[in-house]
This record gives structure tokens, C-alpha cells and sequence, in this order.
């Protein structure tokens, strides 16, 4: 079985986000980068596939932020080959521009099955994941949380969440798409120890494209939302906004 | 490309989705003010009875077969494809939903259509479209002036009223020239997982005790269960809390997880992604405690403290104890 999984960088929101003077994008010196979190699901999936059922993990990693990082730590987790594609995309928000670069380097094999993250928060122009297939003609599949491997290795059953708990078991024939929403585990945890073994062996391999000549974005304005519109802000420490929260209560009949 | 603009109609377990509803009200507001035609795609098996909830549409695409039963994007896809090519519609709209989500993007690249998702509102200025789309775990929203093409858009679940779009007529039947011989489906549908049974019913709870990612670990939520007690409460999460095991799927609030409107929602340590908000914003009194001044769910909130939630938990169980405790003597 080869697995590909694409994914990327995306803002992390643990920063305040900036908006910079064109208003039109993020202020890009305030950012800090993370691997998005549907995309390490996706990685962990992809290796708990390999584990079952042997083959190899590749991952792609669009050139931002610390995706070199981000790959060396996919290798020290287990993956096969990691590739950096640099393609010089200054904007974040462009996924056709990234699903083209994608396809570009996919078309023709060889794969089994591409995983990506389902979602990322940065996604404006539709998901990645969803984007390559159109490319490639390939079926797509999202909110995924759970893939078996059929015994002849040509189909995968997907479990697909729906709201309300529901979800759908789904057959798929390879090769195939699939958005992952969340791993049938945890992302897994690598010790310092190996990461640093890792970092002095790893090989990630580079290569660059030419960016796509369609952006497809018309972003007018960033904005943000008006701080705490709506809420009625309670002032003090934590002891105070106890007292306070546990009065509203009171009034409002809550308390038993 | 046309001016029409066309609804797809979504709908799971034998009922439209709320979804349809909220998308139909805003399209007929945005067909009146464009003089547009406003057109539903309607896809299923055995769904001839919807069309006469569909009465704000001018006119239906009926596609009744039974590979359609359940939705698998491959099969859909090719149908609304045939659809898009029949309409030329201006815009079309979809729910940013586990059943949307496929579609649009599967579409948008195979069609070169352009596509913009997360939106949570959608207008016409001096003739041209403007969606308002959530970025960035709703931190961000970004204004974008649709291009002059057909172009998707997938609007997030409550982000506009329902009424509107439920209106009891029979649209037109609009005939489609459908390919003869769909290509041969590579996703079949196997069957549907029920919600795990045993557990509480979130849905049911009048007050609930949620938590999120600044709980930060398994060990710290028993301060959430004990203030659950205290004020007769159930515990309930966000998406990363479940991810990580710490609580059942059952006790998901959020888009693939439930829908609560309790009497009092209190959220500790939750930031407010779209995904989480659109679970839990009807909710009658939502008190939010987050570290984070800007986190997008003191925009929805009635009541916000900008402190430790791992701090206060212990503080207000003690505090909501001894009301009680004054209540009953009193």
C-alpha cells in the first residue's frame, strides 16, 4: 500500500493574528507556523494503515512556516520519504494553488491512497483534500475517522462522520481521496531522543515547481470580529468572576 | 453563465436538513433583489415528497434514482454536474456540511468553477455577490466580491433564519438532460452507524458543563464533573477534547456532533470554532470563561470572564455550593 499525505502550515492561533495594511491579508511577520492538526491526523492515520498492512508513508509538505521541522518529525514518527515542495507561495489562502502544485506532483502515481486533513483553518477556496481529486479525477471522501484496507488491496471502507453522532460506512475504490477528521488514535508522541537521532540522519527531499498561474481569490477585506460583541464582560480575578457567575445563576433560577 | 441560482438540496434519514431551509430563505432574498430565477437541485431516491417543502423555489431539478438512496459524492456529483451545465446558474449554494464539503470542492476543481467556503453571509451590493467567510478558527473573516462566474459557495449551519425558506408550494418540475449511463460509482454506501447508545443525552441536559482544549489534560476534569453536580449539570466538550479520548462522542458539542440548546451553557477553556459555535449558539444563556480576551466565543456569549478556567472551576462549584446551601435555609 502507498500512502501519500499532503499537508501544509497553517497559522498558529495560539498567536494573535494581524491584519496588514492592504487589509487584504494577515500580517505575515506576526504569524508563527504549525502543521495544520487535521493533517497530523491524516499522518498518523496513514501510518496505522502502513502498520496493518505494510507498505510506505510519503509526505508532502508545501514549503512554510517549519514544514522542514514538520516532515523531519514525520519521519522520526515513522513515515518513509518526506518531500519539501517550494513553490513560492506568498499567500496562505490560495488551496487551489496548493491542490495544483499537489496534482502536479501526483499525476501518474504511484499511490494507493492520498490522506490529507480534512479540514485546516486557513481553507477560504474549498479543502485540499477535495481539490486534488477533482484534479486527478480521483473520489473524495471528508470527514473521515476511520479506513480499513479491503483484503485485495483495491478498496478501503471509510467511516464518515454526519452531525449528530451519525456516521457512514463507506466502500471506495483505490485509488482514492480521503479527508481525515481524526485518526482512530491520537497523533503519536516522539521522544526528544529520536527526534534528534532522526534530525541527524533524516534526508527530506526538495523540490521546486513553478507557482500556478491561477489563484482563483478575490479577497476583498480581512476583518476581525468586534471583541467580545455580545458578551457582557465580567471584570476581576477568578475568585470574583466565580462569585459573580454563581449570582447570575442565582437570579436566573439555574441553581437547584 | 446565466443568473440564476441554484440550491442543493440537502436532506438525511428521510427529512430536509435545516440547512435547505436556511439556504432557500437567503437565495430567494438574493433572487429579488437580482432578478434571478431561483432553482433547487433535489437528488435522492424516493423524494418526490419534498418538493412540496420547497415551495420559495421557482423551480426544481428533480433527480429521483435509486443509486441515489444514499449519498455517496461520486454518484452526486456526476448528477449535479449535469445539473450546473443545464442552469448556467450564477451562484450556487450548498451547505458547509459533512454531505457539502465533498461536493464543492470535488466540483470547483473539475469544472475550473471558482468556490469559497465558511461563509456566514452572503449579499448583493449594486448587482455584484459579497460573502463574508470565517477564517482561521473565526478569528478572521474575510469579504470576498464573487467573481463574475459561475461560483459555489458553502454556507456554514445557522448562519441564516430557516423561516424563510419554509415555504408550502409546488415549484415547477424543470427536466434535465441527464448522461444516459452515469460512470460507474467507485463509492457505494454500506451502511449507517447509529450514535453510540448508553450514554447521556446532551440534548435532553437543561444545563451543561463544557469543556475544551485549556482543560489541557484527562486529569483536570473532574472539576468540570464536580461543578456539573453541583448545579445538577452534565458534562459535555469540543471537538479536541473527544480527538483525545477524554470523553465519548456522545458528549460532542458541534458539527458532526450534537446540536444543544440547553437553558445554560457554561464553556470553560473553549476558544469558539466555527465548528463548536454552530452546535451550541442557540442555547438560552451561554456564560464563557476563556484566558484568550479575543476568543471567538465571547462574540456569541452572553456573559464572558477573561480567566483561568482551571482556576475558576473550583472557585464557582465551592461558590454555586454554598448558594444552595443559602437557598435552602433560606
Amino acid at each position: 500500500m502507498n500512502i501519500v499525505v499532503l499537508t501544509k502550515q497553517v497559522p498558529d492561533l495560539v498567536e494573535g493574528l494581524e491584519i496588514d495594511p492592504s487589509g487584504k491579508a494577515l500580517d505575515v511577520a506576526s504569524l508563527r507556523y504549525i502543521l495544520s492538526e487535521s493533517d497530523d491526523h491524516a499522518l498518523e492515520q496513514a501510518l496505522l494503515i502502513k502498520e496493518k498492512v505494510g507498505g510506505r508513508v510519503e509526505v508532502f509538505a508545501l514549503n512554510q512556516g517549519e514544514a522542514r521541522e514538520s516532515l523531519i518529525m514525520a519521519l522520526a514518527k515513522g513515515a518513509d520519504r518526506a518531500v519539501l515542495v517550494d513553490a513560492g507561495l506568498d499567500s496562505p489562502l490560495a488551496n487551489h494553488a496548493a491542490a495544483q502544485i499537489f496534482a502536479t506532483l501526483l499525476r501518474g502515481g504511484p499511490f494507493d491512497l492520498i490522506l490529507t486533513g480534512v479540514r485546516a483553518i486557513d481553507d477560504l477556496d474549498g479543502s485540499v483534500g477535495g481539490l486534488v481529486a477533482g484534479l486527478l479525477d480521483l473520489p473524495y471522501l471528508g470527514l473521515i475517522r476511520k479506513v480499513e484496507i479491503g483484503g485485495d488491496g483495491k478498496t478501503a471502507i471509510a467511516e464518515k462522520e454526519y452531525p449528530g453522532s451519525y456516521a457512514a460506512e463507506l466502500e471506495v475504490r483505490l485509488p482514492a481521496v480521503l479527508g481525515i477528521q481524526s485518526a482512530e488514535q491520537p497523533p503519536r508522541y516522539v521522544p526528544i531522543s529520536r527526534l534528534r537521532q532522526v534530525m541527524k540522519t533524516a534526508t527530506v527531499e526538495e523540490v521546486s515547481v513553478s507557482p500556478p498561474s491561477q489563484q482563483l481569490l478575490g479577497v476583498a477585506r480581512l476583518f476581525k470580529p468586534e471583541e467580545g460583541a455580545g458578551a457582557v464582560m465580567i471584570p476581576g480575578d477568578a475568585k470574583e468572576a466565580a462569585r459573580q457567575i454563581a449570582s447570575l445563576l442565582f437570579e436566573r433560577r439555574l441553581l437547584r | 453563465m446565466g443568473n440564476d441560482i441554484l440550491v442543493f438540496a440537502e436532506h438525511f434519514r428521510g427529512t430536509l436538513n435545516d440547512i435547505t431551509y436556511e439556504l432557500l430563505g437567503k437565495a430567494r432574498e438574493l433572487a429579488r433583489s437580482l432578478g434571478s430565477r431561483l432553482v433547487v437541485g433535489l437528488l435522492g431516491h424516493e423524494v418526490g415528497g419534498f418538493v412540496e417543502k420547497l415551495g420559495a423555489a421557482d423551480q426544481i431539478c428533480l433527480v429521483d434514482r435509486p443509486e441515489l438512496k444514499e449519498f455517496a459524492s461520486d454518484t452526486t456529483k456526476a448528477i449535479l454536474e449535469a445539473i450546473l451545465e443545464d442552469v448556467q446558474p450564477r451562484l450556487v449554494m450548498l451547505g458547509s456540511t459533512s454531505i457539502g464539503l465533498e461536493l464543492l470542492s470535488l466540483i470547483s476543481a473539475r469544472k475550473g468553477f471558482p468556490c469559497f467556503d465558511n461563509c456566514t453571509r452572503l449579499e448583493s451590493r449594486d448587482g455584484r455577490l459579497v460573502a463574508t467567510c470565517q477564517i482561521y478558527g473565526g478569528k478572521i473573516f474575510a469579504e470576498v466580491a464573487l467573481p463574475d462566474a459561475t461560483t459555489l459557495v458553502a454556507v456554514v449551519p445557522g448562519s441564516f433564519p430557516k423561516e424563510p425558506g419554509e415555504v408550502a408550494a409546488r415549484p415547477e418540475l424543470r427536466s434535465i438532460a441527464l448522461p444516459p449511463v452515469l460512470p460507474e460509482a467507485r463509492v457505494t454506501f454500506r451502511k449507517l452507524l447509529e450514535p453510540p447508545p448508553g450514554d447521556v443525552d446532551i440534548t435532553k441536559a437543561p444545563i451543561l458543563v463544557a469543556v475544551g482544549r485549556g482543560i489541557q489534560n484527562a486529569d483536570n476534569l473532574p472539576l468540570a464533573e464536580e461543578l456539573a453536580e453541583a448545579l445538577s449539570g452534565v458534562v459535555c466538550a469540543s471537538r479536541p477534547v473527544i480527538d483525545q479520548g477524554w470523553l465519548p462522542l456522545t458528549r460532542q458539542v458541534g458539527k458532526s456532533g450534537m446540536t444543544v440548546k440547553p437553558k445554560l451553557f457554561l464553556a470553560f477553556g473553549i476558544s469558539g470554532a466555527p465548528e463548536h459555535l454552530e452546535g451550541m449558539k442557540q442555547s438560552e444563556l451561554i456564560v464563557a470563561v476563556n484566558t484568550d480576551p479575543n476568543a471567538p466565543i465571547f462574540s456569541i456569549a452572553h456573559y464572558g470572564a477573561v480567566v483561568d478556567a482551571l482556576e475558576l472551576l473550583p472557585l464557582l462549584t465551592e461558590e454555586v455550593s454554598n448558594q444552595a446551601t443559602k437557598k435552602a435555609s433560606s
